[in-house]
């Protein structure tokens, strides 16, 4: 007597792109398909100094499971990641250090400020507390909270999934672009 | 070894250079001369085995004029298990005391520290250089003339951020 044959149904793939398709082949633009490369294969660089960086480890455990999104591991070293995700309470004395690891990072590459603190300084409105992560890399999404919940995190991550998504493939090059980092002074 | 014993024995050695004794909350503690405060430390080092030195800070006291800032030392004998708090005034213009690192090598980052946000210069430390604070801040922040908020916020100026406030 065989084993009943189960399948699993709950697998979630991402939806096909927009196009034009016939037999044996598709026809869709590139920055679709790069989009959707990019987004669900997001790597992670955690930058972790507080108590959001605990909430952040609680995200990427067993319990709530970053990988779910396409971010299967953190890769601790910034050359090989995209996503930059600041957690916690960032001294003006880190401040180097967090731009140092930003201009590591290759292109493209997006910036999460989680919580309160890397947002805005937090409660911490006092002289040695870089007031807001903005102040020296660029940031795309901005998750509220003090500390965030892993539900908040996860969803400040399905955020920037669609800013990459529906990323254009000249957004770097563009004017725009390079102003932002010129007011960095990066580059 | 009591409060007691220890008061009448440093009374009997240093006589008028130690003075305002107090015991707060049974922590005995007194001021010592700025130009002697080396001279009580070794020996209760040496005579008295108060080997360990628990904590060094400053105290910035705007309103005694000429004696501004007070350089607090916390010294604890560990086998008798007595502990002792020594004050040094010196005033904010001229704000010299002599390094305790020849005597507790972990005065070494403790001083810079004190250094770093009171401003003290500790005369004959081997390498005293801000360490918690940025290498290019200009002021010593924890004095009292300097506000404690980020100067650079301008968005935290309602009252719910107590800016502005009086507490």
């Amino acid at each position: 007597m065989g084993r009943p044959v189960q399948y699993n149904t709950n697998v979630k793939l991402a939806p096909m792109p927009e196009g034009y398709s016939g037999e044996g082949f598709m026809a869709t633009s590139f920055d679709k398909v790069v989009g959707l490369a990019r987004k669900n294969s997001l790597w992670p660089l955690p930058f972790a100094t507080s108590c959001c960086g605990i909430e952040f480890m609680a995200t990427m455990g067993s319990n709530y499971d970053l990988a779910r999104f396409g971010s299967e591991r953190m890769g601790f070293t910034p050359r090989q990641c995209d996503m930059l995700l600041v957690a916690g309470t960032i001294a003006k004395k880190m401040a180097p250090v967090l731009r140092q690891v930003y201009l590591q990072m290759a292109e493209p590459r997006w910036v999460i400020a989680i919580g309160a603190c890397a947002s805005s300084g937090g409660i911490f409105d006092s002289y040695p507390v870089l007031q807001g992560i903005d102040q020296v890399i660029p940031v795309d999404v901005y998750v509220a909270g003090c500390p965030p919940r892993p539900e908040a995190i996860l969803d400040g991550i399905v955020k920037l999934q669609d800013l990459v998504h529906n990323e254009s493939l000249r957004r770097r090059n563009s004017p725009q672009y390079k102003a932002l980092l010129d007011s960095y002074a990066i580059q | 070894m009591t409060n007691e014993i220890l008061k009448q024995k440093l009374s009997e050695k240093f006589g008028e250079q130690l003075t305002e004794w107090d015991e707060q909350y049974g922590l005995l503690t007194a001021r010592v001369q700025t130009d002697t405060n080396l001279k009580v430390m070794q020996y209760l080092y040496d005579a008295e085995g108060f080997q360990f030195l628990t904590d060094l800070t400053a105290v910035h006291y705007p309103e005694r004029v000429g004696e501004e800032l007070c350089v607090v030392y916390h010294l604890h004998n560990l086998v008798a298990n007595v502990r002792l708090r020594l004050k040094v005034y010196v005033p904010v213009e001229k704000p010299d005391v002599y390094t305790a690192t020849k005597i507790f090598s972990g005065a070494n980052w403790m001083e810079r520290e004190t250094y770093d946000n009171f401003g003290i210069n500790f005369v004959g430390h081997p390498n005293l250089k801000r360490i918690l604070n940025v290498d290019e801040m200009d002021y010593f922040p924890m004095r009292k003339e300097y506000q404690m908020e980020d100067p650079t916020r301008i968005d935290k100026d309602d009252e719910m951020f107590g800016r502005g406030g009086t507490i």
